[in-house]
């Protein structure tokens, strides 16, 4: 490196992980080799970093030693990142000053096959998080005041419920909903699996719920305007009508639901043929229907064909996506013709069935109703056609060797499933919010941050991220309301300053970092007599889009500068100058005796002891001086790969003896 | 004990929030690649500058493999094109300094795809052996 080094009071720790990376990773010869680095003045191994005992053990390095930097060699970041940002802070170094080696996912579990070559490359990683820590900035989190009011988009079933929530939480909440009432999807629904109530009595008791909220007001025929502003200080301009309405709000909810795929005209005779209809306007129609015929378009109905995955899965289609819902919604759908009207005879043409959970009662008081499930390729979609008033369902069966059935059938009901509502890409583009390939509003995560964008301070509920059924968009819309309180809860809320920094010596402004940000975060500044990029710290998203684009390298972002980087590389590849291969390969002789070298030192020190005599837990614990849960931990480990077997207790009958096994 | 056999270097950079875990999930699973290869792991894979590409393989890694989060990134819907110009950028730097551009690669990893990741270490290995 040719800049000199920033910080040069540095303390390493490499952890065991209790066995999870000192198994592999030959962690004292770690310990050993990189104290001789440059800057580095302490350097421990500890049974595991995380533990209460070693943090404190940090603390007081720290200050003791008045460190200016630590390295901490663990497991992988997405873990214990913030446990160890706050232990550098409790030692009163900055947060950032803090980096992070993944040496357990990335090095000991995956090398397991190979432990000298793992520890070859430990010592890599260590090196390059070494220099990584030497070149890092002391950064303040960026602070910015909240004000304590959510906007929710969509009174639908999960807007509500986190309406509610959010308001007993103590926010104010201004609930925006585009129809002239609350309700959304449900509200046209009849009886619900599984709780058997009515989609209009759940919205009922809710719209009672949000009444006696006082800190909950409802707009209604109210669309999203405008936005600006972000975390904690968002301005939503709200339409009602030709009114123009200003809200202030700390976070922003879309719990915009979904829209119905609606098929194209001709398809499986869809809007051709007066007896084919989709699941959503078949199930409006049965739950308004009390006669005790089914009648359908003045049709005496006594059989119905349901055609799956209508318009979903499709392999050169817009929504290759499964919908998840929809079978369940038409088996519950076919359940309830059967309650409502005797002696209908019911067709399942289907792809897959997925009625997951206890969904599955559904699918097996179907199959006891005698309904006929046949299933299609979607290469051989089923044909349906219409002759001399009669329908005829064409289909060739996947479970009877494709065999072609032709029968006629009164109604054919297609399953339909959800798609983006038809004006998520408006919301979108106004929230700035990205979309995924299927149209769905995209979380940043789908199993790690599933109800937060990328937009800080903007939340994800309900089937607008995706098909969800009822209880599931509740879910994640109460995770949302969950998170918001969190941010709204502080009048002040710390962002991230991992953010795009700009050279102004270098920059001389062509806009170019400003065309690819899609946060609108660089604007020009004059500044030194000259235009400059200047980025907005609240916006920024720190994605680092904007930082190849520059022609005069003049952008970093913070924690990823070229020294950090570049510093990391060479870091992994001053490896090659050191000599460690003689002291942590077996030689050939040593090897084939039982291959012991390739396993943990503390197994070789476990083995060489019990070879003496057979000994229990504690004994061990007292020869080779270390704690009897760690030896346990290790017998038991043993045990497990038959190194050693247990034999008799001892005099009190409270320890057993353990011997090496025979091989 | 057995040789050790000469593995390619391969510099991998991964971003945070997808494919990072992925590689995780590699180890957790215990799906064993080659220790040969490191990764760096940035926000997201459009913000890779091609000077670090050029300056690994001039410091001796053998390749650069990007393991991107295509379309599921939740940064930009445009982070494939932008990754594809650091891409184009890194090889033009590349031939200028008479380095193989098929030292560099990139494919779509996302937070589940340990096995393909490993497919993509072990593939790109059998590539860099090859290039002379």
């Amino acid at each position: 490196m040719e800049e000199k080094l920033k910080k040069q009071r540095i303390g390493v720790y490499i952890c065991h992980c209790g066995g999870n990376i000192s198994d592999y990773v030959d962690v004292t010869q770690v310990k050993d080799l990189v104290k001789n680095e440059e800057g580095v003045i302490v350097s421990k191994n500890v049974m595991f970093a995380c533990a209460d005992s070693n943090q404190k053990e940090m603390v007081k390095d720290i200050q003791d030693g008045k460190l200016d930097a630590i390295v901490v060699a663990s497991c992988s970041p997405k873990l214990h990142l913030h446990t160890f940002r706050n232990v550098a802070v409790r030692g009163g170094i900055n947060a950032y000053n803090y980096t992070q080696v993944n040496i357990r996912e990335q090095c000991s579990w995956a090398h397991s096959d190979t432990p000298a070559e793992a520890t070859e490359k430990a010592i890599g990683l260590i090196r390059a998080g070494i220099i990584k820590v030497s070149n890092s900035e002391a950064l303040e989190t960026i602070e910015v005041s909240s004000t304590r009011a959510v906007v929710v988009i969509g009174a639908g079933v999960s807007g509500m419920r986190a309406a509610i929530d959010l308001a007993k939480m103590g926010n104010l909440v201004y609930l925006v909903e585009k129809e002239g009432k609350p309700g959304g999807n449900i509200s046209r629904w009849g009886d619900l699996f599984i709780s058997g109530k009515k989609g209009n009595d759940i919205v009922d008791a809710l719209t009672r719920q949000i009444k006696e909220q006082s800190n909950v007001t409802l707009f209604t025929d109210a669309a999203i305007n405008k936005v600006s502003g972000s975390l904690g200080n968002f301005n939503v301009e709200v339409k009602i009508g030709t009114e123009i309405l200003n809200l202030k709000a700390g976070a922003i909810l879309v719990a915009t639901g979904f829209d119905s795929y609606r098929p194209a005209d001709g398809m499986f005779g869809y809007n051709q043929f007066p007896s084919v209809t989709t699941l959503p306007e078949f199930k409006e129609w049965i739950d308004k229907n009390q006669g005790e015929k089914l009648v359908f378009n003045n049709r005496n109905i006594k059989s119905i064909t349901y055609i799956y995955c209508v318009g979903m899965r499709e392999t050169k289609g817009t929504n290759k996506y499964c919908s998840r819902v929809c079978c369940t919604s038409a088996i519950h759908n076919s359940i309830q013709v059967h309650e409502k009207f005797k002696d209908i005879n019911v067709y399942h043409i289907y792809r897959d069935i997925r009625t997951y959970g206890k969904q599955e009662i559904l699918f097996e008081r179907s199959s006891k109703n005698g309904d006929i499930f046949l299933k299609y390729d979607e290469k051989l979609p089923p044909f349906v056609e219409q002759i001399g008033g009669k329908i005829m369902v064409k289909v060739k069966d996947e479970l009877t060797r494709n065999q072609e059935f032709e029968f006629e059938t009164d109604l054919v009901v297609l399953v339909t499933g959800m798609v983006p509502r038809h004006d998520s890409l408006e919301l979108a583009g106004k929230l700035k919010i990205p979309v995924g390939n299927d149209k769905f509003f995209n979380e940043i995560h789908p199993k790690l941050r599933p109800v937060e964008t990328v937009i800080n301070g903007v939340f994800l509920g309900g089937s607008c991220q995706g098909p969800k059924n009822i209880s599931e968009s509740v879910q994640s819309s109460l995770a949302a309301a969950v998170k918001i309180n969190a941010l709204t809860k502080n009048p002040k809320i710390q962002l991230e300053p991992i953010i795009a920094r700009v050279n102004f010596e270098t920059c001389v402004w062509c806009g170019k970092c400003a065309e690819v940000c899609e946060y609108d975060a660089i604007h020009p500044l004059e500044m030194y007599g000259k235009t400059v990029a200047s980025v907005n710290e609240a916006t920024c998203k720190g994605c680092g889009i904007c930082a190849p684009i520059c022609p005069v390298d003049a952008i970093d972002i913070a924690q990823y500068s070229n020294a950090e980087i570049e510093g990391m590389i060479d870091g992994f590849m001053q490896l090659v100058e050191l000599n460690i291969e003689g002291k942590i390969e077996t030689t050939e002789e040593q090897g084939s005796s039982a291959g012991m070298n390739d396993l943990p030192q503390i197994w070789r020190r476990i083995s060489a002891s019990l070879e003496v005599a057979a000994k229990t837990i504690p004994a061990l614990a007292t020869e080779l001086d270390l704690n009897t849960e760690m030896i346990t931990y290790h017998l038991m480990t043993m045990n497990k790969y038959s190194l050693v077997e247990a034999e008799g207790l001892d005099d009190n009958d409270e320890y057993y003896f353990y011997k090496l096994k025979k091989l | 004990m057995e040789k050790k056999p000469k593995r390619p270097k391969i510099l991998v950079f991964s971003t945070d929030k997808i494919s990072d875990p992925g590689i995780d999930q590699a180890g957790l699973r215990k799906i064993h690649y080659s220790p040969s290869v490191y990764v760096i792991s940035l926000p997201c894979s459009s913000g890779i500058k091609p000077r670090w590409v050029l300056h690994a393989i001039k410091q001796g890694f053998d390749g650069v493999f990007i393991a991107a989060d295509g379309h599921e990134c939740s940064y930009s819907q445009k982070c494939p094109e932008f990754t594809n110009a650091i891409i184009e950028e890194s090889q033009r730097l590349m031939k200028e300094n008479n380095i193989n551009p098929k030292r560099i690669r990139m494919a779509a990893i996302c937070s589940v795809c340990a096995e393909p990741f490993v497919n993509h270490m072990s593939n790109f290995s059998k590539i860099l052996s090859e290039i002379e």
